[in-house]
C-alpha cells in the first residue's frame, strides 16, 4: 500500500490537503475517532476532572463555588458518619463479591455438567441479570415487607421463627438483606461468565488427570482453577467495581436507612449532593472511592497480562 | 494455532453453542444417577428457585386481587384461582406508565443508535486504521468503561444544567453514550479482529475507499457483533437509574425505573398488586428481546469480559 502511494506520488502532482485528510492513516483514524472521542471528552473525561475539582470547592445546587481546599475531605473524615459509610461499603462490597463468587463458580461447575435442556437451563439462569435492577429491587422490597413477607410468613409456618423478621428495619438484618439481593443478582453474571471460561477447557486433561489418579477435588485444584485464573480475575474485577459503585438496589430498598446502616458511598454522596445540595461535599465522597476503583482496575489489567501470557498471543 | 485460539476467544458465543457440549462431559458415565441427584440436581434446583422465586411472586402479585394480595392465612398465598388485570388495567390506563414506557423506548433506542455508530467507527479505527497511538486509545476506552456513574452524576449534573439540557431526554439520550461507547467499542473491536485483513486489503487494492471497506466488507461480517452489541447497550439503557433519577425531574419525562420508584409508590397498602405489575410489565420487553437473542447477549456479556 505504501508502495502504491509513494508510485502515484511520483506520477501525479502533490496530492491537495483534502486529499490527505481524507487518505492519510492518522487522519482518517482522527475522523474516525471523532464521534466517539466527542462523547467521553464532553460526558466522561470533563467531567470526571469537573468532579474531582468540585470536591474542592462550596458549590451548592445552583451556586458555584470557590476553591476551598481540603475543606470539604476534612469534614467527611471527621464525621462518623462517612466512616460508618466507609464501614458499610467495604462490608457490603467483600461480603458480596465473595459469595457471589464462590456461588457463581459452584453454579458453573453445575452447568458444566451433562444436563438434560442444558439450554434453557442457562438462559433462565441470567433473567435476573436481565430485568432492571430497580424493577427485581422493588420485588425484593415486597419479599422483605416487615408485615406481609412471605419468607417470614413460611418460615413462621414451618416453625422455625414466631414473629416477622423486621427484614429492613434492623440495622444488620437490613445489610444481610440488600446483600443477599445483591448477590442475587450478581451470581448470574460470574457464573454464565465462568460457564464459558469452563468450556474451553479442554476435557482430555481431566481424562488425564483421572487416569493418573487425581480425585475430583485435585481435578479441580490443579486443572480448572489454574486454567480459569485469568477470566476470575476479570470477572471479579467487574464484579468488585459494580458492587462498589452500587446505587440502585440500596436507593429502592432502603435509602440508606434504618439510620444510614445501609448507606453506601454512592447512595451518600447522592443524598449529600443532590438531596441536601451539597456539591461540594458530595464530589468528595465520590472522588474518595477513586483510589479503591484503581486498585481494582490495576487487579484487573494484571489479570489480562497473565491471560495473554498464557495464551502466547502477542501484545496487539 | 493462536489465531484459532483468539478467534475462539473472541467468539465465546459459537464455543458455548456447538463445541464441547457433546464430549466435554466425557467421565459423566461413571456416576451413578443417585449420586447425581445429590451432587448436580438438588443443588441446581435449589439455585434455580431462589433465583426464579422473586419473579413468581412478583407474577403472581401482579395478577392477584386485592382480597387476597395481604391475606396469607384465607388463601394459599402460593396461588391464586381468581387472576385479576386489575393492576395491570389501572398502571395503563389510570396513570401515566404508557409514557413512562414510551419515553424509556425513546431514550434506550435513540442513545443505543448514537452509541453503536459511535462504536464501530472508533472500534474499526483502532482495530484496522491503527494509526499514531492507536493502542493507547485502545486502552484508554477500557478504562472509560470501568469508570461507574455513580462517580460521575454531580458533575454530570452541573454539566447537563449548563448545556441547558437538564430535564429532557436529550439529557440521558447524550449521558447513556458514555456507560456504552466503550463496552460495545470493545466488543466490537473483537468482532473486527477476527475478519480477516486479506478481504480488506483486496478492496483496497480495488480501489475501495476505508469508509466503502467499512460499510460493504466489515459490517455485513460483523452483524452478529453488531445484534449483540445493539441487545447489550439497550438492555444497560433500559436499567440505567442514577443519571435518569439525577437529571430528570417532570414526571412526564421519567423512565420506567425512575417513575416507579418515584411516582407510583404511595402510602397504599395495596399498592404492591401494581407496583409489581409495573415491575413485570417494565421487564417484559428486555425479556422477550432476550429469549430471542440469547446466543448474541450470552456472548456480548462473555465477549466483553474475555477481550
Amino acid at each position: 500500500m505504501t508502495d502504491a502511494v509513494l508510485k502515484a506520488r511520483v506520477i501525479a502532482p502533490e496530492p491537495s490537503l483534502w486529499e490527505r485528510l481524507m487518505t492519510n492513516r492518522d487522519w482518517l483514524g482522527f475522523w474516525f475517532m471523532l464521534p466517539a472521542a466527542a462523547f467521553l471528552i464532553l460526558f466522561l473525561a470533563y467531567p470526571l476532572g469537573l468532579g474531582i475539582w468540585l470536591s474542592f470547592t462550596d458549590a451548592r445546587l445552583g451556586r458555584t463555588g470557590v476553591f476551598v481546599g481540603l475543606e470539604n475531605y476534612d469534614f467527611i473524615s471527621d464525621d462518623p458518619t462517612f466512616w460508618l459509610i466507609v464501614f458499610n461499603t467495604i462490608l457490603y462490597t467483600v461480603v458480596a463479591s465473595t459469595i457471589k463468587f464462590a456461588v457463581g463458580l459452584y453454579l458453573a461447575l453445575l452447568l458444566n455438567e451433562r444436563l438434560p435442556f442444558k439450554a434453557i437451563i442457562r438462559a433462565v439462569v441470567l433473567i435476573p441479570f436481565i430485568v432492571p435492577t430497580v424493577l427485581s429491587a422493588i420485588a425484593f422490597w415486597w419479599l422483605f415487607d416487615p408485615q406481609f413477607s412471605i419468607i417470614s410468613w413460611s418460615l413462621i409456618k414451618l416453625g422455625l421463627i414466631t414473629h416477622n423478621i423486621d427484614f429492613l428495619g434492623d440495622a444488620w438484618n437490613a445489610r444481610w438483606s440488600v446483600i443477599f439481593a445483591n448477590i442475587w443478582r450478581g451470581v448470574p453474571f460470574v457464573a454464565i461468565t465462568l460457564l464459558a471460561g469452563l468450556q474451553t477447557v479442554s476435557p482430555s486433561l481431566y481424562e488425564a488427570a483421572t487416569i493418573d489418579g487425581a480425585t475430583p477435588w485435585q481435578n479441580f485444584r490443579f486443572i480448572t482453577y489454574p486454567l480459569l485464573t485469568p477470566i476470575i480475575a476479570v470477572v471479579m474485577t467487574f464484579s468488585v467495581l459494580f458492587t462498589f459503585s452500587d446505587f440502585q438496589l440500596i436507593w429502592v430498598m432502603t435509602r440508606g436507612g434504618p439510620v444510614n446502616a445501609t448507606h453506601l458511598m454512592a447512595t451518600y454522596s447522592y443524598q449529600r449532593a443532590i438531596m441536601s445540595g451539597y456539591l461540594g461535599e458530595g464530589s468528595a465522597i465520590a472522588t474518595a472511592m477513586i483510589p479503591f476503583l484503581l486498585g481494582a482496575i490495576l487487579v484487573s489489567w494484571f489479570g489480562l497480562q497473565r491471560r495473554k501470557w498464557q495464551q502466547g498471543e502477542d501484545n496487539d | 494455532m493462536t489465531d484459532a485460539l483468539a478467534r475462539e476467544v473472541s467468539q465465546p458465543g459459537r464455543v458455548l453453542t456447538d463445541s464441547t457440549a457433546d464430549h466435554s462431559e466425557g467421565m459423566s458415565y461413571l456416576h451413578s444417577l443417585p449420586r447425581r441427584l445429590v451432587t448436580l440436581y438438588l443443588p441446581l434446583s435449589l439455585i434455580l428457585f431462589v433465583l426464579l422465586f422473586p419473579f413468581y411472586w412478583m407474577a403472581l402479585t401482579a395478577v392477584k386481587p386485592d382480597n387476597q394480595l395481604l391475606d396469607f392465612n384465607t388463601y394459599s398465598p402460593f396461588w391464586t384461582w381468581n387472576p385479576t388485570l386489575k393492576h395491570v388495567y389501572h398502571l395503563l390506563f389510570e396513570t401515566d406508565y404508557p409514557i413512562w414506557l414510551w419515553n424509556t423506548m425513546l431514550v434506550a433506542v435513540c442513545a443505543t443508535a448514537l452509541s453503536i455508530v459511535a462504536s464501530v467507527l472508533a472500534a474499526y479505527a483502532i482495530v484496522r486504521l491503527r494509526y499514531k497511538g492507536a493502542r493507547w486509545v485502545g486502552g484508554l476506552i477500557f478504562l472509560a468503561y470501568l469508570v461507574p456513574p455513580s462517580i460521575l452524576f454531580i458533575p454530570l449534573s452541573t454539566v447537563v444544567f449548563q448545556y441547558g439540557l437538564f430535564d429532557t431526554p436529550f439529557a440521558l439520550i447524550l449521558t447513556y453514550p458514555t456507560i456504552l461507547i466503550p463496552f460495545s467499542t470493545w466488543l466490537l473491536m473483537g468482532y473486527f479482529k477476527t475478519i480477516p485483513y486479506e478481504l480488506e486489503e483486496c478492496a483496497l487494492i480495488d480501489g475501495a475507499t476505508r469508509w466503502q471497506i467499512l460499510v460493504r466488507i466489515v459490517l455485513p461480517l460483523a452483524v452478529p457483533g453488531l445484534i449483540s452489541a445493539f441487545i447489550f447497550c439497550f438492555t444497560l439503557c433500559w436499567n440505567e437509574f442514577i443519571y435518569a433519577l439525577t437529571f430528570i425531574s417532570s414526571t412526564q419525562y421519567k423512565t420506567v425505573p425512575v417513575a416507579i420508584v418515584t411516582a407510583l409508590v404511595d402510602g397504599d397498602v395495596y399498592r404492591w398488586g401494581s407496583l409489581m405489575a409495573g415491575a413485570l410489565l417494565g421487564s417484559l420487553p428486555l425479556v422477550i428481546l432476550y429469549a430471542f437473542f440469547v446466543e448474541h447477549y450470552v456472548s456480548a456479556m462473555t465477549g466483553a469480559v474475555k477481550e
